[in-house]
């Protein structure tokens, strides 16, 4: 792979590299003891291990020029990969978390396991790690075959790959070691913070400029998703982690807010967090992948637009409903109750749209389970977004805020939709990255497919049981007007349904890795096409095609 | 000029408002003006070919 990059490009990766090696070893030296000084240790041995792969084809010859007439999907391919890779760990961890609610016991005594600190690498490992890398390796893919164009250079798309992982790493290692900002979904501390910022400014750059060198004319509604999903994270990112580190030797630091501005900014985060990574990112995969897996064009483009802006105006206005009944004023709250209402029509014009796309087509969805991972996806969107409104109103939320119920929701949203649209898109992108001609086993993708909605069924119908019996009871007055229950019989009320969580989580895991085994497998499989006819390899026949053809 | 919470108010209630409804209708046309139409019929079809290269 690094054969493919020019002999600049190898040089600028070398100069990055040994001065990133650099700053790990700063890191190390004036951190010493400190947990920063461990990561500076991390970022100084992954540095110097790359630096050591692009030596290794330093003087290889140059590329060949044939290569600019193809798609790079290179990084895509590692992306795909490092999903899955990150997946398996994410939702490992989250077994993990969901058997230590059940028994306690198993942190082992350790403090590096203890429940607190797994918890963020759960959260981080699946969001970050799984999503986030699925998302920048089909945006790359999506991006260029929608503007028709290379994407712009060869060594970017590797520092936002590569960096991105980077950023991953020192999280789940920080968290291990006690590092956190707590807050939540913002967990890493000042460095770490400042290294994704670059990360995800070139990632930006990355897309307008290929964007930029675009032989179509519009551009597609995917990318209109890709972009705000990107636009809005920096955004987030960079005001939410606004800090002052106590030097710079250390890893702790103090946020630029305090009392309840913290917490409105971090929610304004939080819940935009929500919305634009796993919510637009995600439906860019599926204004793509599945109008065209399905082989339809999407129901109404009009109505996709529309969705778009409304998603992305009204989202923004939504995150104090995170905060009911706290010392954030009430109009303030008022304000994001209703516009969490009115969210859901632009939501419902998502999820409407993709399921009307399949209408017609139902016989496809039966046949094929990569299909069905999309429309189940687009199913539990609008159940999520349904409850997320529902929710947000005032009153069920004094109900519902504090209990599992909270925590059905995110997972109905997180493996209902985020999950299943992200394996229907694997499932399609996979074959046609390595060019084969489809996955290794259909079989296979059915077993993941069922595994995956027995596996969410089960962690969703648990946890609503659990919240709304949590909730009644923390709530039971008896005649003297004192509480009926004690805590701690909520707490053993909830004992079966959080074995059944966990039990729910183990069969959504098996999926993951009944997918990475298939994965694996139709990698190594041979190319069923006969290579002189796969899609990259120069063609004679090459039609030119018009960019705006009339119908 | 203090930055008070009737300030912030009195803007949002103004140019936060008018901006936003702005927006949503500048939105609306956009996707229904009839000449968009032909555009977004072609958009919509055009990621369906298979020709897997970029365009030259
Ligand atoms: C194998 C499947 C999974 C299992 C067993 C699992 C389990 C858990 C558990 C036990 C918690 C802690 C709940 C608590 O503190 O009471 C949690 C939290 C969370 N998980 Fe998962 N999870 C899984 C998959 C996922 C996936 C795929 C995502 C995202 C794409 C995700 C996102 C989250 C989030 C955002 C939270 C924090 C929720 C909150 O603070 O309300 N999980 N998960
Ligand atoms: C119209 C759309 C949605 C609305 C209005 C909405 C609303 C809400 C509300 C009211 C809460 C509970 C806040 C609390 O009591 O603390 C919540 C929590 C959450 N929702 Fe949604 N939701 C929506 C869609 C989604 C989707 C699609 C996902 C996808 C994964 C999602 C992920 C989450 C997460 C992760 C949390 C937990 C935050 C935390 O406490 O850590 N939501 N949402």
């Amino acid at each position: 792979m690094v054969a493919q990059l020019t002999s600049g490009e190898r040089q600028l990766a070398l100069v990055v590299l040994i001065a990133l090696a650099l700053v790990g070893l700063a890191m190390g030296v004036v951190g010493r003891a400190d947990p920063i000084g461990v990561h500076g240790l991390i970022v100084l041995v992954l540095s110097v291990g790359l630096t050591f792969l692009v030596l290794s084809s330093l003087y290889a010859p140059e590329p060949s020029a044939e290569r600019l007439s193809q798609y790079y999907d290179d990084p895509s391919k590692v992306g795909i990969i490092l999903a899955i890779v990150w997946g398996i760990i994410g939702m490992a961890m989250g077994v993990w978390v969901a058997a230590l609610l059940a028994w306690p016991d198993l942190t082992f005594d350790a403090g590096w396991a203890s429940f607190g600190r797994l918890r963020p690498v759960h959260t981080s490992g699946v969001i970050f790690g799984f999503g986030g890398n699925a998302l920048i390796a089909t945006s790359f893919h999506v991006l260029q075959r929608t503007s028709r164009a290379r994407l712009a250079g060869q060594f970017s798309p590797w520092f936002v790959l590569l960096g991105y992982n980077l950023f991953c790493i020192i999280a789940a290692a920080g968290y291990f070691m006690g590092v956190t900002q707590s807050k939540e979904y913002a967990e890493p501390e000042w460095y770490a913070d400042i290294w994704l910022v670059i990360v995800w400014v070139t990632y930006f750059l990355l897309y307008i400029r290929t964007l930029a060198r675009r032989k179509e004319p519009h551009i597609y509604v995917a990318n209109w998703y890709y972009m705000a999903f990107i636009l809005v994270v920096a955004v987030l990112h960079i005001v939410n982690n606004l800090a002052v580190p106590v030097s710079l030797g250390h890893a702790k630091s103090y946020s630029a807010f305090s009392g309840v501005q913290d917490a409105m900014t971090q929610w304004w985060y939080g819940h935009n967090a929500v919305a634009f990574f796993l919510t637009a990112g995600f439906l860019g995969m599926m204004y793509y992948y599945l109008p065209k897996r399905a082989g339809r064009p999407i129901f109404s483009y009009r109505l996709s637009i529309i969705s778009f802006w409304g998603i992305t105006f009204m989202y923004m206005w939504a995150g104090s409903h995170h905060l009911h009944y706290t010392a954030l004023p009430e109009w303030v709250q008022t304000l994001g109750m209703t516009f969490s209402l009115v969210l859901l029509v632009p939501s419902w014009a998502s999820a409407g749209n993709a399921l009307a796309t399949l209408n017609g087509a139902w016989h496809k969805v039966r046949d094929d389970a990569t299909l069905r991972f999309m429309m189940a996806a687009a199913v539990f969107y609008g159940l999520a977004t349904f409850e997320g409104s529902f929710l947000a109103i005032r009153q069920v939320n004094s109900l519902s805020h504090y209990t599992d119920w909270t925590v059905g929701h995110v997972h109905a949203g997180a493996l209902g939709w985020v999950a299943l649209i992200t394996f229907g898109s694997i499932y399609s992108v996979v074959p046609w990255l390595w060019k084969r001609e489809r996955m290794y086993s259909a079989a296979l993708v059915e077993v993941h497919f069922w595994l995956a909605i027995a596996g969410t069924v089960v962690y969703v119908f648990a946890m609503w049981n659990s919240g709304i019996i949590q909730g009644l009871m923390w709530r039971t007055y008896n005649e003297s007007g004192t509480l009926t229950y004690s805590f701690i019989d909520s707490v053993v009320a909830m004992h079966p349904y959080y074995i059944a969580r966990a039990f729910g989580g183990l069969l959504f895991l098996l999926g993951i890795l009944v997918c990475a085994y298939n994965i694996w497998m139709t990698i190594r499989m041979a190319p069923a096409v006969q290579p002189t006819s796969t899609a990259d390899l120069p063609e004679p026949r090459q039609i030119p095609v018009s960019p705006a053809p009339a119908e | 000029m203090s930055l008070d919470h009737e300030t912030l108010v009195a803007f949002s209630k103004s140019w936060g408002l008018f901006y936003l409804i702005a927006l949503a209708i500048g939105v609306v046309i956009y996707a229904l003006w009839p000449a968009n139409l032909s555009k977004f019929h072609v958009a919509k079809q055009s990621i369906l070919d298979e020709d897997d290269k970029p365009w030259t």
